[in-house]
């Protein structure tokens, strides 16, 4: 893949954001201002580099780590902030919390947050893609976890069945929930598989944002021109708990230390610095830029105000 | 009018819809084999075999649903929805509360359930009460042919995910159909007979049993008004009541476990905003708090039958309130 470089920084910028935004949150239910919710700290470049290699027109779906699917989309960090904290300026209006947003405006629908259950939806997705003649692919996000649920079977054999354009992407952050994936997968990878199911697979380091985006561009395009499904595996770690707050007294601090080591972030300003495309002094500003945006966007969430009580019942029924 | 099966009556149903909207889909457990003349009318791509998942044919009806198709699924017996309660339950009826009302998701799931072919508890249990408990999705059991046609063009153009329970005791009973575009609108029951001394309040083929009831107690000079729900969520409150206002006595009657059943609320609302009208206490006849057996006397025992509503009937109209 040609590296651009503006790219490149707008890349980093995206994950930097997401982190910042997380970093607000995890301050907040420290503070005991915002619910506990669920990161996706050390998977950014996973969730920025797909997202980057999408269409305007292709739908995601996406499950309860989404913050950084929704902010390399485009989502406003005050209206999710607001969400997460209830308040009726969020994007539902206080009846997701952090963990289903959707904001269809952006093609971000149908967000579940039971683990599985995003998969089941997706050929549903696809198949009115297909049938009302809409051009987008669908983008599926989950996990290892996710792989586990016999939800991801039938899913990748309907959609490979009726041909349906599905881009799936595994998030192996090898941890599901408060269990490591070794305990509960009985393969390393999760693209492995694909394979049964007569469907394109691979797997890319998932904390290096300029391989997950080349290989988010490569079999996006295969799903558009194929009309099949792809099953790509970002393979990257949680570094944070599952639920904050979360004390990670179950997590091998010798296997964390290894991929703190390699933080995506870190990895991605390093590179861009070496390659003398971004300096030091324009990295920091980018950080003050971020801190600015989020700094806006907490003050947008604080100062929304509480769903009044007739919200009770509203949106039940169409 | 036409005579109909409620199975063929529900066939025209699709039939009539699907001409008429596009965007209506039908997939589901051997229905583009069981009902061919569908594909052949409408093509392979909007009548489709199904894996026997019924989670994946639920969620991909809601990921449909909420993206601009109708779907219509079949889950061929209702027990099979356990499969399918995460992506009904959680994604079908929680989806647009959830997203602050973004999405909709006009869906039917179509279940067959009940007594009648000895199918056993994994195939036979009337599990509609468990839908009616869930937020977002609308329940109906229609107990002849013209209701099921009727019902189900409603329930295709609704906007919301509907529960479509059909009574295999009643799926090849002939019935009058009235011919055209007839629609029958959720929350208003049927007054399927009119009396003054005791209502019997029923859905499904116990209506029948109701009404054979009513007709054994009108030889023993007791008026019995028979009320046939049809749809269980939105719930005709306003029938129910106005019906025990004037005859002052209750009988609900359902095949479904009595235990937490759709019974329990309607004596629960008539108690709430009746009590003053009610000359005896209210009764309940459902199933026992079993699985149903495949024994066809066994099976049969499970249902309120028309002798055990007509003796409830009569015992409510003997006493007097003190």
């Amino acid at each position: 893949m040609a590296t651009q470089t503006p790219d490149q920084r707008q890349l980093l910028e995206q994950m930097m954001l997401v982190r910042a935004y997380e970093e607000a949150i995890v301050a907040g239910s420290q503070a005991g201002k915002v619910p506990g919710t669920c990161t996706s700290v050390g998977q950014e470049a996973a969730a920025v580099g797909v997202v980057n290699a999408l269409a305007p027109e292709d739908l995601i779906l996406t499950n309860h780590r989404s913050s950084g699917h929704l902010l390399a989309r485009g989502a406003n960090p005050g209206r999710m902030l607001a969400e997460v904290m209830g308040r009726s300026g969020g994007y539902c209006g206080g009846h997701s919390g952090s963990l289903h947003i959707s904001v269809k405006e952006l093609g971000v629908v149908l967000t579940s947050t039971i683990v599985g259950a995003e998969l089941s939806l997706a050929p549903g997705v696809a198949l009115s893609q297909k049938m009302l003649g809409r051009p987008g692919i669908v983008a599926c996000f989950f996990g290892d976890g996710a792989a586990c649920e016999g939800s991801f079977h039938e899913s990748i054999n309907l959609a490979a069945l009726w041909n349906l354009p599905v881009l799936y992407i595994c998030e192996n952050n090898h941890w599901q929930a408060f269990v490591h994936r070794r305990e509960a997968m009985c393969k390393d990878h999760v693209s492995e598989w694909g394979a049964s199911y007569g469907i394109p697979s691979r797997t890319v380091d998932g904390n290096d944002v300029a391989a997950v985006r080349a290989a988010a561009q490569e079999a996006a395009a295969q799903v558009r021109e194929s009309g099949r499904p792809y099953l790509l595996e970002t393979y990257t770690y949680r570094t944070r708990g599952h639920f904050e707050p979360d004390d990670q007294a179950y997590v091998d601090p010798a296997e964390r230390e290894a991929w703190v080591a390699r933080d995506p972030i870190k990895l991605c300003r390093e590179r861009l610095i070496a390659e003398g495309s971004l300096s030091a002094v324009e990295a920091d500003r980018l950080a003050d830029k971020v801190a600015t945006r989020i700094a806006a966007a907490q003050a947008f969430a604080d100062a929304s105000p509480f769903p009044s009580t007739d919200a009770l019942t509203r949106h039940v029924y169409a | 009018m036409t005579t109909l099966t409620l199975y063929d009556a529900v066939g025209a149903a699709l039939t009539e819809e699907m001409r008429r909207d596009q965007t209506v889909i039908a997939f589901g457990e051997g229905i583009a084999t069981k009902r061919h003349d569908l594909v052949q009318e409408f093509g392979a791509l909007r009548v489709r075999n199904t894996p026997l998942a019924e989670g994946i044919i639920a969620g991909t009806a809601v990921g449909a649903a909420g993206t601009g198709l109708r779907p219509v699924i079949d889950l061929l017996f209702a027990p099979f929805m356990c499969y399918a309660m995460d992506e009904i339950v959680n994604s079908a009826g929680k989806l647009r509360f959830m997203s602050g009302g973004q999405f909709s998701f006009p869906l039917v799931a179509l279940a067959q359930t009940g007594a009648g072919w000895g199918v056993g508890a994994q195939h036979n249990h009337n599990v509609e009460a468990w839908f009616v408990h869930s937020p977002g999705l609308k329940v109906v059991m229609p107990s002849n042919p013209a209701d099921a046609k009727g019902l189900l063009k409603a329930a295709i153009r609704d906007d919301n995910p509907v529960m479509f329970f059909l009574d295999i005791g009643l799926l090849y009973v002939p019935g009058e159909v009235p011919a055209g575009d007839v629609v029958v609108p959720f929350g208003k029951a049927a007054v399927a007979r009119e009396g003054t001394d005791v209502s019997l309040v029923s859905y499904g083929k116990t209506v029948l049993h109701c009404l054979q009831a009513a007709e054994a107690l009108a030889g023993q000079g007791i008026s019995a008004e028979v009320i046939d729900l049809r749809s269980l969520k939105p719930l005709d409150e306003d029938t129910i009541l106005a019906s025990v206002r004037k005859t002052g006595r209750l009988v609900v009657v359902h095949e479904a476990n009595k235990l937490c059943g759709v019974g329990a609320e309607i004596a629960a609302l008539v108690a709430e905003q009746a009590f003053a009208a009610l000359k005896a206490p209210i009764v309940r006849l459902g199933g026992p708090d079993a699985p149903v057996a495949s024994s066809y006397p066994l099976e049969q025992a499970f249902v309120p039958q028309a002798e055990a509503i007509a003796a409830a009937a009569v015992r409510l109209c003997a006493r007097q309130r003190a």
